[in-house]
């Protein structure tokens, strides 16, 4: 054996590459699937069906995108996912500063009671209020209406816990020093504690637009008909057209189609959304 | 103490300080708080879309658990929850360990591994079927080449449930990673470096440094995870509809059926309540488990 007495660095080394060989060789598992989309995607229909291993070899085509354009639905699916999910994600930082505001800085009677209630509010999974919340609605009358989507998010625990979060961290000299200058509260919120926020409303808006986006459960129960659809339930629907596999070309442009929007919106906010994710790991 | 802070403090207790909560508390209360307690009241009643019929006490918790269909659903959500959970712990931590540098290449892959997290179900279970389904399939492909035939993976009843466990872990790898690695940044550096003076290996410093310095994360991680996965609904209801034989069938995909496609409200209603205190359970004895252990 050669190796008589590493060094420590050497062994920590060979450690950490295996490690990342492993990982490697993972990560194409994690990239295969996709590429298999986007292939299939690119090859006319026909040619699919007389020999699936075609997808290896040219001639592609943009046929199957092209077809998008004209016939499918999935552009008012992506206007309807857009309504919902930017309507939530402004709803949220509105109701959440406001109230983190509340909770952090002003004194009122029940305070700590209401913040504790509203800390069980985030140990409620989704489904414990869902069968209820659809009955409200259907009285209401809010199903297959682009409030009815939106409005159960608003109900979400987690903003108003990492905004009072937040506001707990501002010093408090900064909001003394307004007071003495007799500025009101709403003033002191707006003018000068809601500017310092800004990184936990990026981090907030992020969250909810990306889970409202690809919320699927809650739009499938009450969004029924085809145009309140939003871009997860539509995609969904269109699945069950996989049987007729002539269509396998068509269906996978649509997928490809359908994860770009948000796949731009990872690439071109990935920093902010790593950060939010792991800062809000870290609290 | 109080009167101290009264008299020193500017902010002095006044009921119009409220205001600023009323608004979310409106949607809390309305949304959140009414729904759960109407839920455990049309739980006990016999019910459909519009209204709440009679008062039938027990009756609903009594048929779900003489229903067959309802305990398979409830054993398949710990299998599903067996299946993934333990695997995204194990994964994510491998990954956050592999990647915990500054290097080109950690970068790169660090986005990669996360970046499935940003698809809908809906898309990650397109892709999936794709990679599953026999005709051009991935899978029949690959097999395809060393002349085998690939099993039906999501027609088959001993592999449906597994393939669904893998989309899972493909969809949802991204955040235990990050969490591990959230927590990998927060460990001392000279800690390691007192670790390198006394000669402790790469395996000997992940043992007796890494491992614990993170346990609580790993805990984090752990209650998520059981939390989110005890949710199960799209990638079964979207790759098997609970099929073959209800065999991949979760209680969330069992209250669905029932509430909203067969409108028997009050046994939906009784379904999800039995989930909620699965959830519960299952979060507050792991974090009671963890709490124990830190205190010996």
């Amino acid at each position: 054996m050669s190796d008589v007495s590493p060094s420590p660095a050497l062994r920590r080394g060979l450690g950490d590459h295996i490690i990342l060989a492993a990982v490697l060789v993972l990560s194409v598992a994690m990239v295969a699937p996709v590429l298999w989309v986007i292939g299939l995607s690119l090859k006319d229909n026909a040619e699919l069906m007389a020999n699936p291993n075609s997808v290896f070899h040219p001639p592609y085509i943009i046929d199957n995108y092209i077809a998008i354009i004209g016939t499918s639905a999935v552009f008012r699916w992506i206007v309807n996912s857009l309504i919902v999910s930017v309507g939530l994600t402004f709803g949220t930082l509105v109701l959440a500063s406001l109230a983190g505001y509340g909770f952090a800085r002003l004194e009122f009677p029940g305070r700590q009671v209401l913040f504790v209630i509203v800390l069980f509010g985030l140990a409620v999974p989704e489904q414990a209020v869902l069968v209820a919340r659809h009955q409200i609605f259907s009285i209401l009358q809010f199903h297959n209406t682009y409030q009815g989507i939106i409005l159960p998010g608003l109900s979400n625990a987690f903003g108003v816990f990492l905004m009072t979060q937040y506001f707990r961290a501002i010093p408090k000299e900064l909001d003394e020093a307004a007071l003495l200058d007799n500025a009101s509260r709403f003033k002191i919120f707006w003018k000068v504690l809601l500017p310092l926020t800004l990184p936990a409303q990026a981090t907030l808006g992020i969250f909810t637009f990306l889970g409202s986006w690809n919320d699927y459960f809650w739009p499938l129960i009450s969004a029924t008909r085809k145009e309140m659809y939003t871009l997860t339930v539509g995609m969904a629907s269109v699945q069950s057209n996989f049987a007729q596999s002539e269509g396998v070309g068509f269906l996978m442009a649509q997928a490809v189609f359908a994860g770009l929007p948000i796949f731009i919106v990872y690439l071109f906010f990935q920093k902010y959304i790593v950060t939010a994710v792991s800062g809000a790991a870290v609290r | 103490m109080s009167s101290n802070r009264r008299r020193t403090g500017p902010n002095g207790s006044d009921w119009r300080n409220a205001l600023f909560i009323a608004p979310y508390l409106f949607f809390f209360l309305t949304l959140l708080v009414f729904p759960l307690f109407w839920g455990i009241w049309l739980s006990f009643h016999k019910a459909d879309t519009f209204s709440s019929g009679a008062f039938v006490g027990f009756n609903n918790y009594v048929r779900l658990f003489n229903d067959h269909v309802f305990l398979q659903s409830i054993w398949n959500t710990f299998y599903f929850v067996f299946l993934t959970v333990p695997a995204l712990a194990i994964i994510g931590l491998t990954l956050a360990l592999a990647l915990n540098s500054s290097s080109r290449l950690a970068t790169v892959l660090r986005s990669l591994y996360f970046s499935s997290s940003v698809l809908s179900v809906t898309i990650v279970t397109l892709i999936w079927r794709i990679v599953f389904v026999p005709q051009f399939g991935l899978l029949s492909t690959i097999y395809g080449w060393f002349g085998a035939e690939a099993p039906a993976v999501l027609a088959d009843p001993d592999l449906a449930m597994i393939g669904i466990a893998l989309t899972t872990i493909w969809w949802c790898i991204g955040l235990p990673m990050m969490l591990f690695l959230a927590a990998l940044q927060q460990i001392p550096g000279d800690i390691y470096e007192a670790a390198a003076l006394d000669n402790a290996g790469w395996w000997r410093t992940l043992i007796s440094i890494t491992l614990p310095s993170i346990r609580r994360t790993f805990v984090l991680v752990l209650i998520i995870q059981i939390v989110l996965q005890f949710q199960l609904f799209g990638q079964s209801w979207l790759l098997t509809r609970g099929g073959p034989n209800n065999l991949t069938k979760p209680i969330v995909l069992y209250i669905y059926d029932i509430a909203f496609r067969r409108w028997d409200v009050g046994l939906g209603a009784a379904a999800s309540e039995v989930l909620f205190a699965l959830i519960l359970v299952a979060a507050m004895t792991q974090y009671l488990i963890s709490r124990r252990q830190e205190e010996r």
